[in-house]
Order: structure tokens, then C-alpha cells, then sequence
């Protein structure tokens, strides 16, 4: 196999600088015509991995190995010019988002050309028909109108189409994509997939690097997990997703909320951010008897002015329900209004029409001075936590804002023993230790921020949480301790959450009833199981079939 | 497209009315007689019936706020009305004056440009060393106040050197000095915002996907990163030439070259109010311009602009 094998890799040590290595000796190769994918958690090395095999791990970068192939030819120890004349040619990238990705500020055609005019003879004119054809290729509609448009002015699936369409213009036996479909929405993602798989089965060799085990068991071959510049297990992907052998991997697959019930625990207990306090077993909630509404939206309607100065509706005519103690998860695609309807909910947008109720009273009708003194009864977390904090404070004066002025004696600098309690039991609830409390948010890592942001929205001792996203940026392992997390304070405190996602996956294993958003209106709501087992609305069929799943 | 062209031009007239209004009042702050003026400046031994005559044909013993009104209402006319000192219309006067100013302000932002862009690639290329040297050279000349450089530029081109000459005479030898006063700290400036743009456009996903399509160090930079690069700097050339304009005065009058700024100032110092304000509006017409310019050039360096 090596003999062919479109990509050889061997014993491969990539470093920065005189700081320890992040790839620390891997070894791996791919057949024409055959899809590996490597996975790992962001810092594990994959993507400095997928840049070394194309001379472009950066300036400072070490790059050493006992073998680097491309298509049979060694790469190793190739001048900057030799570089240059392979990549594109023996090799395509294909990055996330192509937003950026491309030239914000030059036309597509131009850099799905930038290829032929570097490595072929083809004049102007054959060089504009072959971007015609590669664009139809990638199942762009309308090619020879969108030529002419930058990336800006495209959709996020139309896009990444024309950056694999640059990607593949010199047909390279090997494509390279680093995390393709991260910024897309699952239907869109599902295409990209499928178009991936079609360039794969035409002979490419495809590496696809990604964080998600769900996205990459759909068109991968074999996948190899990457842990800490190792690849800790590899092999076929149905054996490794089937029946994990490493620890690593176990954690890893477990994490992956799609189909698992509500109330299993998606991280393992004994990991060292869990809680080391010891839990009640799940019960699975009953589905049957609901609890008091809370909280009510009837008719929710809100539009914003376009640029051009036409009005476009966001949410219109939404009603929900939500019930005590349970989690009302609302999904929907980038633009489907799922945002908007949290913020008209936080009552921090008010409706155009329609209102919001809260235990029975009004709650946007009012006025903000009355809505004041009940804000603390509703909490809420964001997918930016690091954005929502004040980057100079530190965690003890984020929290102790939030527990009430009260606690805040003179800068912070004097807190009494009962106020600090009160910070150390909040820290202890969501898993972090006191050690955190002097520390600024750029100082932890993205689960501790979570956590910190929860723990802020406990603070007020609400009964409502609105949770926007909450762990869309996230790791799957950190992303699972974070829904544990939820679901733990949840049962405890008998909170009733509102969980907004674009992530069908994580929206199932939380939900006790879910509303599908589609353009700004519910398309689908019920009880979570009724709606994920046998969906009504077409969108929501579409929707479910694009989730990717394990093994799906 | 017309309703934001009205919006510019409402702009415009209403920059044009406080410049106008601004200059009348802080003219009338400069201590002194204003008839004095028109009788040969401060220096001239002008009857007391003359300074009376004066007064009244000028209208300078009416209420402070009536002649503002006149003087606006003249304007309005496009009528920028005649010197006191030199007893001549101003408008020809100023019109006659500008070309020079402008061929200084303009060779400078262009020098200016060159220096920065050769700064910024150079510093963004080399390693740390190149960096630093780049971006301490860029704060210095930034820091160069006019008057100390055009000295220091006569002494060691004119007085050590001898090859170019102290006074801006005809020609291209009087120009290049004046020119490098005015474009060295402007250069350090530009230069500065365009190294950390460049930067982070070199540090851009699409960089990297176009090194990764087979594109070399200087194909990245020139087709993808300067362009972006280029945009903050760009937009803040305007500004810019507002800012030679103003460093012209100075630098007109040490390489005693004819010009606005040098017209300005024996304006100010004779109490020249009609010349003043002249070279004042012409100045805020000429900054207008430049600002649409600079609004077009962004436009057609940055479609993205033009879809909003």
C-alpha cells in the first residue's frame, strides 16, 4: 500500500521555538482514494499536523521526520520554491470558514484561478472556463453569475464550496480539510459532507482533521484519534467508534450528547473537573406530569431594519411554554431568530407584538424599573462567556457583583467570612476550585469561563435560566461536563432552563420539549422524544436527518 | 446613491460655514485696529481721518454680528472679497497661491506612501531584528516636529553636502527638501498602521489558504495582504493632507517658498482678515475634496463598501 499510498507519513516531531514539542511522533498514511480523519480536542496538534504536511506549520516551526511522502515524492528538506510548486498541485487545503478563508476583498474566480494561473499554462480565457466547470463541480448553483462575487456576498455552504472549488482545481491526489463544516449549520453541513465523500470516491485521498467524531464517522475510512501530539488509537472507524480501546477515546465518544437520553451522564465522574461531591443517579424526569408554567411567550413578534432600509421579521409570532423544573430547548439554523427570542425573553428587546409573561405576571410589558428587582429570578448564559466578562476583574469581584452589592465592601478589598462562603459554595456547585477566584477570565480555559458564567447566573438565585448556545464553543469532553454540569444544577436547585442551540444533538439529550425555529417562526414544538422520534414538519425531518451521529 | 450625495454635500456646507464662522471670530481675537490694516499695517502713520473713512467704507464700526452676517452673505456669493494689505481681490490672490501648496502637499503624501510601504513590507519580512529596527524608525520619524528637520535637512544637504538648495527656488532641486520635511513624520505615522495591518492580514485564513494553493512570500503580499493593508491608511490620508496643509505654513516659510501657508501667515500678522479667511475656505474646500477622494479610493479598494 505504501508503495501507492497518496500520503506517507513517518515518526513525525513538529516544535516551536525551544518549547516542547506538540506533535510528537506520528505516523500515519492514505491510500487514493481513501478518507482518514484525524480527531482531537483543540491543542492536540491535528491541525499543526495538517499544516507540517504542507510546509506551512510557520516561520519558527521545527519540522522533523523520518518520512514525509506526498504521491510517492519525499517533501523533506524542500527549498521554499519547491514548496511552492507542489502545493496546490500534490496537495489542496481546504480551511474552516470561508469567510476568511478567502479573500474577503477579491472575487471567488479569481481565487479558485489563483491555482491554474500559478501552476498551468492555461490562458486568461481557459482559465475562466475551467472555474466555471470546477464550480459547477462543486454543485455551486449559477456559476458563471457568482464568479464575480466575494466571499462576503455569498452563503456559508455556497462558500466553503468555492474554497474546495480552489482547493481542487489541479485535481491534487491529496485534499487536506481542517475542520470544514465547523461554522455551518447542520443541513448545510450534511451537503459539504456529501460533496467531500463525492471528491473522495473520484481517487482523492482526503485527510479531514476535526474536533467532532460525529461529523467525521460519516465519510472517513479510519480515524485516528490525536491526544496530546500522540495518536493515541487508530483504525477502522467503525471499530474505533464501535469499540474504543483507549481510555482517551472511551471519554471521547461518551461525550458525544446525540442520542444519548436525558439524565446520562456524558463525562466520566472521576475526570478532575467533575464535581467531586457525590450525585444522585439520574432519574429521568417525568414526562408526564408537567409542573406550573413559569414562563410564558405569546405571540412574540420583532423585526430589525436592513441595511437598505426594509424591515426584516427575526421572530414572528413565536408562543412557548415553559414548565417548572423542566428544559424547553429551542433549535434552529444561524438566522432562524433562536438569539432574538432569548434576548425578547431576558426581556432586553421588546416585542413588537405579543408578550411574555413571567409566573403569571407580565414581564416585557412593564416597565424596566419595575422588571429591575425581578431580573435576578432569570438567569442567563452566553456562547461568548469570555466576551460577558469584564476582562480586569477577577472572578471573586465577577461573582461577588453578582451575588449583590451587598458583598462588595470597598473594592473588594476586605470580603467578610459569610460573603465568602457564599462565593465558595456558588464555586463548589459548579466545580471549580477557590484557587480560581483570583484569577482574570483570559487567565482560564474556555470550560472554567463556562462554569464561571454559570455561576454567575446562579448567583441571583434565579428560577429561570436562558441558556444561548452555552456550549457551542466548547470541546465535546469540556462540552460534556458542561451539560452535566446543567443538568446537575438543574435537579438541585429545580430550575426550569430555556437551552437555545443550533446543535440538534445537544438540544436532544437536555430537552423535555423542544421547538424547532425556522426564518423566525416555530415550525415544530412537543415533548423532546415525540418530536425527535417521529417529526412532523418536513423542515424538522431535514433538520434530523442532517444531524450527523456516531456510526450514522 | 442621491440621498446619500445630499447628505455629503449638507455636510459639506455646514464644514464650510464653521470654518468660516471659526476664522471670523478668532481674527477678530488678533489685538489691533482693523482700518490700521487696510492703511498699510501696523508700521503706517494714518491720519485720523483716514482711519474714520476707512472705519466706515469697511463697515467696521457696525455691530460685531452684523458684519459676521455680511461677511457670511458675501461669502455665500462666492465673493471672498479684497485684501486690506495688498488691496487686490483674494480670491485670484489665493487661487495663485494654492498650485504650490497643493504640489507640496500632494509630492508629500505620495513620498510619504512610498516611505511607509517600503517601511512596512521591509519590517514585515526580515526577522525580529528588522521588526524592531522598522517599527522604532516608523516612531521616530513620527515624532519629528517640521521646523527641527527642515533645519537639520539644511544643514546637512545644503551647508555640509551643497547639493540642494536652503531655499526653494524653481525647479525640481528647491522641491526636494520641503517635500522630505513634510513626508518623513507623516511616512513614521502611516508607516506605523500600516506594519500592524499588514501584520495581521499576513496572519489571515486566507493567507494561508493562498500559500497553501502554491503562492509565494511576494505573490501573498502583493495580491492579498497590502491590499488589506492599505485600507486604515487609506482612509486616513485624508487627515493627512489636512495635516501637510497645515505643516506647509511652516515649511513655506523656512525654505521661503512661495505658497498658502506663507500667504497665511503674513496674513495673520498684517491682519489681513479677507485673506485669512480666503486661504482658510480654500483650504477647507481642498481638505472636502480630498476627503471624497480618499471615501472613492477606499470604495474601489474595498468592494465591500460599495454594497452597504
Amino acid at each position: 500500500m505504501s508503495a501507492t499510498a497518496a500520503l506517507t507519513v513517518h515518526n513525525l516531531r513538529v516544535g516551536f521555538g525551544a518549547a516542547e514539542p506538540v506533535v510528537r511522533g506520528v505516523s500515519f498514511e492514505i491510500a487514493p482514494g481513501e478518507c482518514l480523519a484525524i480527531v482531537g480536542e483543540s491543542g492536540s496538534g491535528k491541525s499543526v499536523t495538517a499544516r507540517s504536511l504542507l510546509g506551512l506549520a510557520g516561520g519558527n516551526a521545527r519540522v522533523q521526520a523520518d518520512r514525509l511522502d506526498l504521491g510517492g515524492r519525499s517533501v523533506q528538506g524542500l527549498t521554499d520554491r519547491a514548496w511552492e510548486s507542489r502545493r496546490g498541485k500534490d496537495v489542496g487545503l481546504v480551511l474552516q470558514d470561508a469567510l476568511v478563508s478567502l479573500d474577503p476583498l477579491r472575487p471567488i474566480g479569481r481565487e479558485i484561478a489563483d491555482s491554474l494561473r500559478l501552476h498551468t499554462t492555461l490562458g486568461a480565457a481557459a482559465r475562466a472556463r475551467r472555474v466555471i466547470e470546477l464550480l459547477d463541480a462543486v454543485g455551486l448553483p449559477d456559476p458563471a453569475h457568482q464568479v464575480q462575487k466575494r466571499s462576503g456576498q455569498l452563503s456559508g455552504g455556497e462558500r466553503q464550496r468555492a474554497l474546495i472549488a480552489a482547493a481542487i482545481a489541479l485535481d491534487p491526489p491529496l485534499l487536506i480539510a481542517d475542520e470544514p463544516t465547523t461554522a455551518l449549520d447542520v443541513t448545510v453541513q450534511a451537503q459539504i459532507l456529501a460533496l467531500l465523500e463525492q471528491i473522495k470516491r473520484s481517487g482523492t485521498a482526503l485527510l479531514l482533521i476535526s474536533h467532532d467524531l460525529a461529523v467525521v464517522s460519516r465519510i472517513a475510512d479510519r480515524v485516528a484519534l490525536m491526544h496530546d501530539g500522540l495518536l493515541i488509537e487508530s483504525g477502522p472507524t467503525e471499530q474505533v467508534l464501535g469499540s474504543p480501546q483507549h481510555e482517551q477515546t472511551r471519554s471521547m465518544v461518551a461525550a458525544v450528547p446525540a442520542d444519548k437520553p436525558r439524565g446520562t451522564r456524558l463525562s466520566p465522574m472521576d475526570s478532575p473537573a467533575a464535581r467531586t461531591i457525590p450525585r444522585s443517579p439520574a432519574p429521568a424526569p417525568t414526562a408526564t406530569e408537567q409542573g406550573e408554567i413559569v414562563l410564558e411567550a405569546i405571540g412574540l413578534t420583532r423585526s430589525f431594519r436592513r441595511p437598505d432600509g426594509s424591515r426584516q421579521l427575526a421572530v414572528d409570532d413565536v408562543s412557548f411554554a415553559l414548565h417548572r423544573g423542566s428544559t424547553l430547548g429551542i433549535v434552529g439554523e444561524s438566522g432562524s431568530g433562536k438569539t432574538t427570542t432569548a434576548r425578547l425573553v431576558l426581556a432586553l428587546l421588546e416585542p413588537e407584538q405579543g408578550e411574555v409573561q413571567l409566573f403569571g405576571r407580565p414581564w416585557s410589558s412593564i416597565a424596566e424599573k419595575k422588571r429591575r428587582g425581578r431580573r435576578p429570578g432569570v438567569g442567563a448564559i452566553y456562547q461568548d462567556a469570555l466576551g460577558s466578562f469584564d476582562p480586569r476583574r477577577s472572578v471573586a469581584e465577577i461573582l461577588a457583583d453578582a451575588l449583590g452589592s451587598a458583598l462588595t465592601h470597598s473594592r473588594g478589598s476586605r470580603r467578610s467570612p459569610q460573603s465568602l462562603a457564599r462565593l465558595t459554595t456558588l464555586l463548589d456547585e459548579v466545580g471549580l476550585a477557590g484557587t480560581v477566584l483570583s484569577r482574570r477570565p483570559l487567565e482560564l480555559s474556555g470550560g472554567q469561563r463556562q462554569r464561571v458564567g454559570i455561576a454567575r447566573a446562579l448567583a441571583g438565585r434565579p428560577e429561570i435560566l436562558i441558556c444561548d448556545e452555552p456550549v457551542s464553543s466548547l470541546d465535546v469532553s469540556v462540552q460534556a461536563q458542561v451539560l452535566d454540569l446543567l443538568d446537575d444544577v438543574q435537579r438541585e436547585r429545580g430550575l426550569s432552563l430555556i437551552f437555545i442551540s443550533h446543535d440538534l444533538g445537544v438540544v436532544q439529550h437536555i430537552s423535555d420539549d423542544v421547538a424547532v425555529m425556522r426564518s423566525g417562526r416555530i415550525v415544530e414544538s412537543g415533548p423532546a422524544a415525540r418530536v425527535f422520534a417521529a417529526p412532523q414538519h418536513p423542515y424538522s425531518v431535514q433538520l434530523l436527518k442532517a444531524v450527523p451521529r456516531l456510526l450514522g | 446613491m442621491l440621498g446619500r450625495l445630499g447628505v455629503r454635500l449638507a455636510g459639506a456646507v455646514f464644514v464650510l460655514w464653521a470654518v468660516a464662522s471659526v476664522t471670523f471670530f478668532a481674527v477678530r481675537l488678533i489685538p489691533g485696529d482693523p482700518a490700521q490694516a487696510v492703511l498699510g499695517g501696523p508700521g503706517s502713520q494714518a491720519s485720523p481721518e483716514a482711519l474714520a473713512a476707512v472705519t466706515a467704507e469697511y463697515g467696521f464700526d457696525q455691530p460685531v454680528f452684523t458684519q459676521y452676517l455680511t461677511q457670511l452673505g458675501r461669502l455665500a456669493t462666492g465673493d471672498l472679497g479684497r485684501s486690506y494689505a495688498l488691496n487686490m481681490e483674494v480670491g485670484p490672490l489665493v487661487l495663485a497661491q494654492l498650485g504650490g501648496t497643493l504640489l507640496l502637499a500632494v509630492l508629500a503624501l505620495g513620498l510619504a506612501w512610498v516611505i511607509a510601504l517600503a517601511l512596512a513590507t521591509w519590517s514585515t519580512r526580515g526577522g525580529r531584528v528588522a521588526a524592531r529596527v522598522g517599527s522604532s524608525l516608523e516612531i521616530v520619524a513620527a515624532a519629528l516636529p517640521h521646523f527641527w528637520l527642515a533645519t537639520s535637512l539644511i544643514v546637512v544637504f545644503s551647508i555640509w553636502l551643497g547639493v540642494l538648495p536652503p531655499i526653494s527656488t524653481a525647479g525640481v532641486a528647491g522641491l526636494v527638501l520641503p517635500v522630505f520635511t513634510l513626508a518623513i513624520p507623516l511616512a513614521g505615522f502611516l508607516g506605523q498602521i500600516m506594519r500592524e495591518s499588514l501584520l495581521i492580514a499576513l496572519e489571515s485564513p486566507f493567507v494561508l489558504s493562498a500559500r497553501a494553493r502554491g503562492e509565494g512570500a511576494r505573490g501573498v503580499r502583493w495580491i492579498h495582504a497590502l491590499r488589506h493593508a492599505s485600507l486604515p491608511a487609506i482612509s486616513l490620508s485624508g487627515w493627512a493632507f489636512g495635516s501637510l496643509i497645515s505643516g506647509a505654513v511652516v515649511v513655506e516659510t523656512i525654505f521661503a517658498r512661495p505658497g498658502l501657508g506663507r500667504t497665511l501667515l503674513n496674513a495673520v500678522t498684517l491682519r489681513d482678515v479677507p485673506v485669512v479667511i480666503g486661504v482658510v475656505m480654500i483650504v477647507a474646500v481642498a481638505y472636502i475634496l480630498m476627503t471624497l477622494l480618499t471615501d472613492a479610493v477606499s470604495r474601489l479598494v474595498d468592494p465591500r463598501l460599495r454594497l452597504s
